[in-house]
């Protein structure tokens, strides 16, 4: 399965406008779900370049609500079930922190 | 560098009880919260747990916090409060900021007890203030004491959206409907069945299109959908509302344990992103353990048991207890877990229909999509008989783990048997004293008292209440019936709640011989 | 919004009535329950705007994770309101995109 959503050769058809497309998803940096049907037209198929691309899931909730929804859409338009998507890389800090917090380390 | 032998993250039902279990063991355990209170969703929960004694049932949810809590201080646990997890890390480093501060702690042993994150869904409006989660609004409603709305729509059937709704109900809110793009109620039919005798209509197979409002939310549009969850053109319903709740699930939170290195699985029927563990508990890192919803959505009960599971556990692995010590305590508790995972709605039922209990009786389909049990199906299960005098009459008519009311008759009214998830069977022959004492133990609510008397043409019907006001004795009302419809004058005779009904007041109303099992919920006429 | 008694809870006792300041106009809340609570009970729904669509939040988790209840305290951005608890004489500002109103 990991290689079929790698494989970038992979085409994907035209992007086509969806009646949705204008509806938020990501509530921090306010991406929309045309947005990322459109990153992976443009050939971002993994969850963590979507991410990089998009800043979806970056914002200040660090993707505790929109996570979930990305990877189906995502998966959607790969025509691959989200079951195999990997998600995104978990790393530190897991909650937003003040870098003067962050910098104050014992 | 700061050691321990165990480390827990997350103080909720799951963290505290391992954490007990290993400082009983001679461990010493801290436990990091990042909430400014510890017990995690469990202060939340105000209804009367299901379950047997072993697992707390009947007890409401935020008295279970309690007693945990002294528990764990008996234990000798430290539990540090506003302590956020930053960083799991190899060797079991564990990164905490706590006040203005970053501090490393290692712990010989690692019980990650994160819990869950509620899921979301998309419709047009959904960003509106008014649009929140149902965890919000328990927490605005059963922790601050404050109402989420004054008009409250609640996507969403299952026990989370069943249970959120009647809360809001006690809270003083009305619930104009209760919506699931699914054909039937995800939930336990007595819950539903609360709701439904309040009048809250639901409406299945249904989506909600459109949340009104310019700064915040003035109505809501919902719509049916088809078999392909495409919404019906002309089904359209427009609510006036100024809340929408979002009860549409729980995922594992597990972000720290991939980030661990352990092995992870997208596990459809845990809920989501789980780490792949053994039946303690234990990940593919030795001594990295998981336990409650962060390892599977389940309740609190079984996250309760499974935490106790890991804290043995951990124990052992640290050489705290022997194997034949590990052994024998795990095996009574995982007995426990597999009693509260039994029955209709067990994890492997998931899914899938059933449509006759374990007895061979028919599961009703209107309680599955109207939240209510017909007239003629109420009759056909074995909590209810036609006996002369005052007698209990049990409308629980799926096999859900439960069974206080078997515990609560002293005089052994009532027969459940060892498999706690059979229907309760009222004995003919049993004398029962109207005590209430199953009615109000029942955290199903769907136990009532009836006592017909022909001859003077009357029915008492004893209900479950839970609202404020109470009305008074002789205050005169509508009776409804299981629908939420009005269906005859009633009259409160008698109100009783004594300190054993824990909160449930029992009211005794008098209605129509012919409606006696009819009348199943009591509305007070506003005097003008 | 106030739920004064209930059911199961009983009647609630929430402690000590503050004076706080939100947008400049004084408001009452009980002190160290969060921010947001003070404000929805007060009638308060919209806490921020949003920094490219200009479009309102409020409260949606009410336990610190999704951020959308973020406003300026004390002059500070990004608190998250739900979780902050509210102490007496505290400013608390509707936050647009990352800063109060210039």
């Amino acid at each position: 399965m990991m290689n079929k959503i790698n494989d970038r050769s992979r085409n994907l058809g035209d992007y086509s406008v969806g009646a949705d497309d204008a509806m938020i998803i990501c509530r921090c940096e306010e991406i929309t779900k045309g947005d990322i049907r459109q990153a992976v037209h443009a050939g971002m198929f993994t969850l963590t370049e979507i991410r990089r691309y998009l800043r979806t899931g970056m914002g200040l909730c660090q993707g505790q609500t929109c996570g979930r929804l990305i990877k189906g859409i995502v998966a959607r338009e790969l025509g691959v079930s989200p079951l195999d998507l990997e998600p995104a890389v978990s790393r530190a800090p897991m909650r937003p922190i003040e870098m003067k917090v962050l910098g104050n380390e014992r | 560098m700061k050691r321990y032998d165990v480390i827990v993250v997350g103080a909720g039902p799951a963290g505290l009880s391992a954490a007990i279990e290993a400082a009983k063991r001679g461990l010493r355990v801290i436990v990091f919260d990042e909430n400014a209170r510890p017990g995690g969703q469990l202060f939340k929960q105000i209804h009367k747990f299901f379950g047997s004694k072993e697992h707390k049932a009947k007890i409401r949810g935020f008295k279970i916090g309690e007693d945990l809590l002294k528990e764990a201080q008996t234990a000798g646990v430290e539990v540090v409060l506003n302590a956020v997890v930053l960083g799991l890390y190899l060797d079991k480093e564990v990164v905490v900021s706590h006040g203005d501060e970053v501090t490393h702690y290692k712990g010989d042993a690692i019980i990650v007890a994160t819990g869950a994150s509620e899921n979301m869904i998309t419709f047009d409006g959904w960003t509106l203030p008014g649009v929140i989660g149902a965890g919000a609004a328990q927490t605005m409603m059963n922790l601050h004491s404050i109402r989420p709305g004054k008009k409250v729509l609640m996507l969403g059937t299952g026990n989370v959206g069943l249970v959120v709704s009647y809360q809001l109900l006690q809270a003083g809110c009305e619930v104009v409907a209760l919506v699931d793009a699914a054909a039937k109620i995800g939930g336990y039919g007595v819950h539903a069945a609360k709701l439904a005798r309040c009048g809250v209509p639901f409406y299945l197979s249904h989506t909600i299109i459109k949340a009104h409002g310019q700064d915040c939310v003035t109505g809501v549009t919902i719509g049916e959908v088809d078999s392909k969850w495409q919404v019906i053109p002309g089904s359209e319903k427009d609510f006036e509302v100024d809340t929408i709740c979002l009860a549409v699930g729980l995922s594992p939170m597990s972000q720290l344990l991939k980030m661990a290195g352990c092995e992870m699985e997208e596990n459809p029927a845990k809920g989501g992103y789980v780490p792949i563990g053994n039946s303690y508990g234990e990940t593919s890192i030795p001594g990295i353990f998981v336990a409650g919803d962060v390892s599977g959505i389940e309740e609190a009960s079984s996250a309760m048991i499974e935490g106790r599971i890991a804290g043995v556990a951990a124990a052992a692995r640290l050489g705290f207890i022997d194997k034949a010590e590990l052994t024998e305590k795990t095996w009574e508790l995982e007995q426990a877990l597999l009693a509260l995972r039994a029955g209709m709605f067990s994890p492997e039922n998931k899914g899938r229909e059933v449509i006759h209990t374990e007895e061979g009786y028919d599961v009703s389909q209107s309680l599955l999509t109207r939240g209510y049990l017909t007239n003629d199906e109420v009759l056909t299960y074995p909590g209810v008989t036609a006996a002369q005098g005052i007698h209990a009459v049990i409308e629980c008519s799926q096999n859900i783990p439960c069974n206080p009311c078997q515990d609560a008759c002293p005089k052994k009214c009532i027969t459940i048997g060892e498999k706690i998830t059979s229907l309760p069977v009222v004995n003919s022959d049993a004398q029962c004293s109207g005590c209430g004492l199953c009615v109000a133990a029942c955290s199903g609510q769907s136990i009532f008292l009836v006592k017909e008397d022909e001859e003077v043409g009357t029915a008492m019907v004893t209900i479950p209440y839970e609202f404020y006001p109470l009305p008074e004795k002789g205050c005169q009302g509508m009776a409804l019936d299981r629908s939420g419809k009005e269906i005859c004058a009633a009259e409160i005779i008698e109100i009783k709640n004594v300190p054993a009904f824990d909160k449930t007041s029992l009211l005794t109303m008098k209605v129509p011989f012919n409606m006696a099992m009819k009348a199943r919920f009591f509305k007070q006429v506003q005097e003008v | 919004m106030r739920i004064t008694e209930h059911p199961i809870l009983g009647e609630s006792n929430k402690g000590r009535l503050v004076t706080f300041y939100f947008d400049g106009k004084p408001l009452e809340g009980y002190e160290t329950e969060p921010i947001a609570m003070a404000l929805r009970a007060a009638g308060v729904m919209v806490l921020r705007h949003t920094h490219k669509e200009k479009a309102p939040r409020g409260i949606f988790c009410a336990i610190g994770r999704c951020t959308d209840c973020v406003m300026v305290v004390d002059g500070k951005a990004n608190v998250r309101t739900c979780v902050t608890p509210l102490v007496a004489g505290m400013t608390v500002q509707t936050q647009y995109g990352v800063g109060a109103k210039k």
